[in-house]
């Protein structure tokens, strides 16, 4: 297929990064692992006239923990590196179980978490994960450094909260307020497929008890859903069956699923539901055997 | 080296496996240049002056087209044609005739009657420039009720499709019956049991990983027309085009270079290479047209779509009495199926061919709809895989119904050995076969009974397991030219052998290879008639100036007809070459014995020359009178279809609460009698099992109400990969076919045929416990979820509901 005509820039630093954005306003566009960017403009669904390519611009492709606890991911750290971490098993379990779940092996050479968030594809599963985890974006433009947690950052279909002169540099994960653990669950009908549906859930539990939940939804609404009330329920407990129970219909409850080819509404209601009650309950002895 | 230097005791013939004959797996000699991305296909082919050639697509699937306008495309720099179907129409090129007897538009004129319809062309300095001038072009729509299924196309008051057809009343394409009626109607007055099936095979599609594509290149100096075309046939491209087109056969030269992918996908005339050659007349340049993925997925030759409405008279001891059902096909907007049999609805009486069933009845009928046309290809021979599907299925629900084993009710109607050949209750003459051990084969391979155990231990934690049967034959290796033609031409193949001087041979044939492995294994057949090592062996083939006017690659047909004329070739050769021996020993031709690779004195066993010797001969030494050099050629007119037959079984546990389902075992027992290269078989039923998974699984094309397609590029219309590809054990029987020169017989699709069938088969009978019936096709998480939960069966026939 033949995308429209588009200029491209290869800057090798983000100022000039930031400054072709300056320069060339709505007509540019961020190109970091190109994997949804470029199927969109050979469909002609995205007809950038500038492409501001940044995958020479040094120091982005990092993924770092925090000294005190936390998790810093630079703009070209991509799918793969995560998926080979030898941070995430221990430091991030929920991260540590998506990251193999993301799309299939050649796009996960080329195509970063940040990127991903950015597309706010309501099917992204880093978006979950990284909702789940609280986690937040850094913006940078000529006006400095902000940070935008995900639950503002992502704010519809294939929207975000950038302004036409930012660029994400990266993307954090705080600190946990006791032990972390969780998990990912996506269904997929073939590897390489977006999720049919898929649960996020990321736990932090202080003697045996959870003091914060994470839970947020793929691919089962608009955009990125956080299970709020489902956190809620889970909130000093110790996950006992009745908790998950609850939880698990609280968390369909939110879902806002489409039938579509993927399965009809009623099925991915149910799949969100018994894959919070697989996380959980799987989680329950961990949890139970550090109190 | 000569052979008389050798001692002279004992036979000197080679060993025909280490040279490369029957029977030798030898590595494909195509995948030298595959692997090392030296492969030539039409988009590597560029012409000087060649320009490019962009499609524009209807976006709707029925609606009256007011007004086209170019203006803004003309006007784009680089732009050098933009043509219309009124412009086509002007050289009576707006409309085409398919194979199947029906007319389809080039370019539309009146109306566009599905989504994804050619409505105009560019051509331009290159690709993007074609494309941004196809984004210019306005075409005014008066958008009129789209038609997704059969029951809609003959509901009252549904809109005409074919309203350019004259004498056409309604959105029937055709009628057809076949079996004998009285006598299954008598038949099933003495049942026992009458068990009731109902189902939809869904549209899917053959998706070679090459999209169509051409390049034409029309010389206005010499009047001569070369296209370069992914085409499994060029030989009926030549022909169609000159009736097409209207110019002289001699000058037209197609050539298929590599061939990525064909599936039957590449069988017919489509759209896009119409209008690439009348670009080509009318800018007199080369130009090219290469596919995308959605103009592939969503134009082009599609398979089944197809609904069965069936029953089966029992006895309670599990013998079939008679079989009936209906079929209904839906043909899209243009009746444009790439078949070349007399039964409208192609080979689908092939059903119950393995079984002895005395009487059976037929009918079916195929409904215009607002819908991609073109329906039989997807590795199949004209709709066996629906005949061999419903029969598979039907014989699920039958053994069910009777509360009889699922193995056992198959024992019970399998034809037997010594039956054959054997006349089928529609007509067919099958020639060989070993069914039972097949079967028994694939049980014991399975461990059938102590699977059995395994499944109702399981049931009672909750487990669902399941185990799914298939075992078929299907009519491989069209024609017979009394049954089998396109546009009048008889379904024979043809090979023509040359051998050089030094022994080196080149074979041509007429059939056209997409991924088979011709080039090895019809060498191998050379080989084993000549005993010239198939290393020193070139195949050709894919161009009509140079190779013999061939059928082309479809319906597992090369082996039972190019294969058997390869070898009836190299027969002719070696009778020429038994003459040259003659002279050369300086003994009668008489007293010249055959052995693999040499001739020799009866007798006088150490007296011998070489093949190469021979060829040698018949260039430098022949005798007095005869012609020199040592070719021929030879046409092969099959006297009856080959008849390979499989056993697959499938075992797999369903997930109760998500519906997901995973294949525990497969094991496939394959007869396809005598293997050239056994690797090369196994590939292709690894293949298409593969195939047969992703259709079960997760492949499928379908419409919503507005006639918009779902599956129209590679996110939504899913390939499976290795990763859920599942693993395969294969084992083999040998049933030589009686009536091919070298007892093979086609193998290439019936993975794919039977295949499907063991998976549905084997889903179903993990959910047996909660009274499911059947779940259309493919058997999606959700649907085995919902199936599961409401104990009612599922139906997967268009429109496709969202929300
Ligand atoms: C076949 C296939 C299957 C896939 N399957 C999945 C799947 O299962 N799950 C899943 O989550 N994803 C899937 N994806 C998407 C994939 O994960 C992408 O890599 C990801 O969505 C985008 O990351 P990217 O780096 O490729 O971004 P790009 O494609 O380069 O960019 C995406 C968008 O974000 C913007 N952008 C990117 N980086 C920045 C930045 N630093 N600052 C500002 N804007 C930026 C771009 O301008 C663009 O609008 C799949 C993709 C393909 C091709």
């Amino acid at each position: 297929m033949y995308p429209s005509r588009f200029r491209y820039e290869a800057p090798r630093t983000l100022d000039e990064a930031l400054a072709l954005l300056a320069e060339h306003g709505d007509e540019a566009k961020i190109l970091a692992g190109g994997q949804s960017l470029v199927p969109m403009m050979k469909l002609r669904f995205a007809a950038p006239g500038v492409l501001v390519d940044i995958n020479g611009v040094q120091g982005l492709a990092y993924h770092q923990e925090v000294p005190g606890g936390g998790l810093r991911v630079g703009a070209l750290c991509r799918h793969v590196d995560l998926e080979h971490s030898a941070i995430l098993p221990g430091a991030q379990p929920t991260m540590a179980a998506a990251a193999p779940l993301v799309a299939d092996p050649i796009v996960r050479t080329r195509g970063t978490l940040v990127g991903s968030l950015c597309h706010a594809d309501p099917q992204g599963d880093w978006a979950s994960v990284m909702l789940a985890l609280d986690g937040a974006v850094v913006a940078a433009s000529p006006r400095g450094l902000r940070t935008i947690p995900v639950g503002e950052f992502v704010v519809g279909t294939f929207q975000n909260a950038l302004e036409q002169d930012e660029i994400a540099v990266e993307a954090v994960v705080p600190a946990a307020q006791g032990t972390r653990s969780g998990s990912y669950l996506k269904l997929e009908r073939r590897v390489g497929d977006f999720a049919t549906a898929g649960v996020a859930v990321a736990l932090e539990s202080d003697g045996g008890r959870v003091v914060r939940a994470g839970i947020a939804l793929t691919g089962v609404g608009p955009a990125t859903i956080a299970a709020v009330d489902a956190q809620q329920a889970l909130l000093g407990s110790s996950l006992e069956p009745d908790v998950v129970e609850r939880a698990a219909e609280l968390a369909a409850a939110v879902a806002r699923p489409r039938t579509d080819h993927r399965g009809t509404a009623d099925y991915k209601r149910h799949v969100v539901a018994t894959f919070v009650r697989r996380i959980l309950t799987a989680e329950r002895a961990p949890a139970g055997a550090a109190a | 080296m000569t052979a008389t230097a050798e001692p002279a005791t004992g036979s000197q013939a080679l060993d025909e496996v280490k040279i490369g004959g029957l029977g030798s797996s030898r590595p494909r000699v195509e995948d030298a240049r595959f692997i090392r991305g030296r492969g030539n296909y039409v988009e590597d082919v560029t012409l000087p002056g060649m320009l490019h050639m962009e499609i524009l697509r209807s976006p709707l699937a029925h609606a009256r087209i007011k007004s086209i306008d170019t203006s803004a495309a003309w006007a784009i720099p680089g732009v050098k044609l933009v043509l219309t179907g009124e412009m086509a129409a002007q050289r009576n090129l707006a409309w085409m005739p398919t194979l199947s007897y029906d007319t389809q538009a080039v370019l539309a004129t009146d109306k566009v009657r599905f989504q994804g319809q050619e409505v105009a062309c560019v051509v331009a300095e290159d690709p993007y420039i074609a494309k941004d001038a196809c984004d210019a072009i306005v075409v005014e729509y008066e958008a009129l009720p789209p038609i997704v299924n059969p029951e809609q196309a003959v509901a009252p008051g549904a809109p005409l499709i074919r309203d350019d057809k004259a004498g056409q009343a309604d959105n029937v394409a055709y009628q057809w019956e076949v079996g004998d009626k009285d006598g299954t109607d008598a038949a099933f007055a003495q049942a026992d049991v009458v068990s009731k099936l109902r189902l939809h095979y869904p549209r899917s599609h053959p998706s070679p990983i090459e999209n169509c594509g051409a390049v034409a290149d029309f010389n206005n100096a010499t009047g001569k027309l070369t296209v370069y075309l992914t085409s499994q046939a060029p030989h009926i491209v030549r022909a169609a085009v000159a009736l097409i087109a209207e110019l002289p056969e001699h000058l037209i030269r197609i050539i298929s270079p590599d061939v990525g992918g064909g599936f039957g996908n590449k069988v017919p005339v489509y759209p896009g290479y119409v209008c690439a050659i009348l670009c080509s007349i009318l800018t007199a340049k080369p130009v090219k047209w290469i596919e995308d993925n959605t103009g592939n997925l969503s134009s082009t030759g599609f398979g089944r779509d197809m609904y069965l409405d069936s029953e089966m008279a029992l006895t309670n001891d599990g013998k079939i009495l008679a079989v009936r059902y209906h079929a209904t096909t839906d043909q899209g907007a243009f009746y444009a199926d790439a078949q070349p049999t007399k039964f409208k609805i192609g080979l689908v009486h092939s059903s119950f061919a393995c079984y002895d069933v005395p009487v059976g009845h037929i009918t079916a009928q195929g409904m215009y709809t607002n819908k991609a046309p073109g329906g039989v290809a997807y590795r199949c021979s004209f709709r066996v895989t629906e005949a061999m599907f419903f029969q598979e299925r039907m014989m699920q629900a039958a053994a069910d119904d009777l509360g009889m084993d699922q193995a056992e009710f198959r024992r019970r109607n399998l034809v037997r050995d010594d039956q054959f050949p054997y006349r089928t209750p529609f007509g067919f003459l099958t020639d060989s076969g070993q069914y039972l051990k097949c079967l028994q084969v694939g049980l014991d391979a399975i461990g059938y009974d102590d699977f059995l155990v395994e499944q109702a231990e399981a049931r009672k934690q909750g487990r669902l397991l399941g185990i799914g049967i298939s075992t078929m034959t299907e009519p491989l290796g069209a024609g017979n030219s009394r049954e089998y033609d396109i546009l009048g031409i008889k379904m024979f193949d043809s090979a023509e052998l040359r051998v050089h001087p030094t022994g080196k041979a080149v074979l041509k044939i007429g059939a056209q290879t997409q991924g088979q492995g011709h080039e090895t294994t019809f060498a191998q057949i050379v080989t084993h008639e000549l005993g010239i090592p198939a290393t020193d062996i070139v195949v050709e083939h894919g161009d009509t100036d140079h190779t013999p006017f061939g059928m082309g690659t479809y319906a597992s047909r090369s082996t039972p007809v190019a294969g058997a004329a390869t070898a009836m070739v190299a027969r002719k050769i070696r009778a020429k070459a038994r003459k040259l021996a003659a002279h050369l020993l300086e003994v009668s031709e008489e007293d010249v014995e055959w052995e693999l690779g040499r001739f020799f004195v009866r007798g006088a066993e150490s007296r011998g020359v070489t093949i190469q010797e021979c060829a040698m001969a018949a260039y430098s030494n022949m005798p007095d009178g005869m012609e020199p050099g040592l070719e021929n050629n030879a046409y092969y007119d099959p006297p009856n279809l080959t008849w390979p037959f499989a056993c697959y079984i499938a075992t797999v546990e369903v997930d109760p609460e998500t519906g997901v389902w995973d294949v525990l075992r497969f094991v496939g027992v394959d007869d396809c009698g005598v293997r050239i290269n056994p690797m090369i078989v196994e590939g292709q039923i690894m293949g298409g099992l593969t195939e047969a998974y992703a259709i079960s699984n997760m492949q499928f094309q379908t419409y919503d109400v507005d006639g918009n397609l779902v599956g129209a590029n590679y996110m939504d219309y899913l390939l499976p990969t290795a990763w859920e590809t599942p693993g395969f054990e294969l084992h083999e029987v040998v049933t030589p076919s009686p009536h091919h020169p070298i007892g093979a017989k086609g193998v290439g699709e019936c993975a794919a045929v039977g295949g499907p069938a063991a998976y549905v088969n084997a889903v179903m009978d993990a959910l047996r416990p909660t009274g499911v019936r059947n779940i259309d096709m493919p058997l999606l998480p959700d649907r085995v979820w919902h199936a599961a939960h409401t104990g009612q069966d599922v139906s997967g026939a268009p429109p496709f509901r969202t929300e």
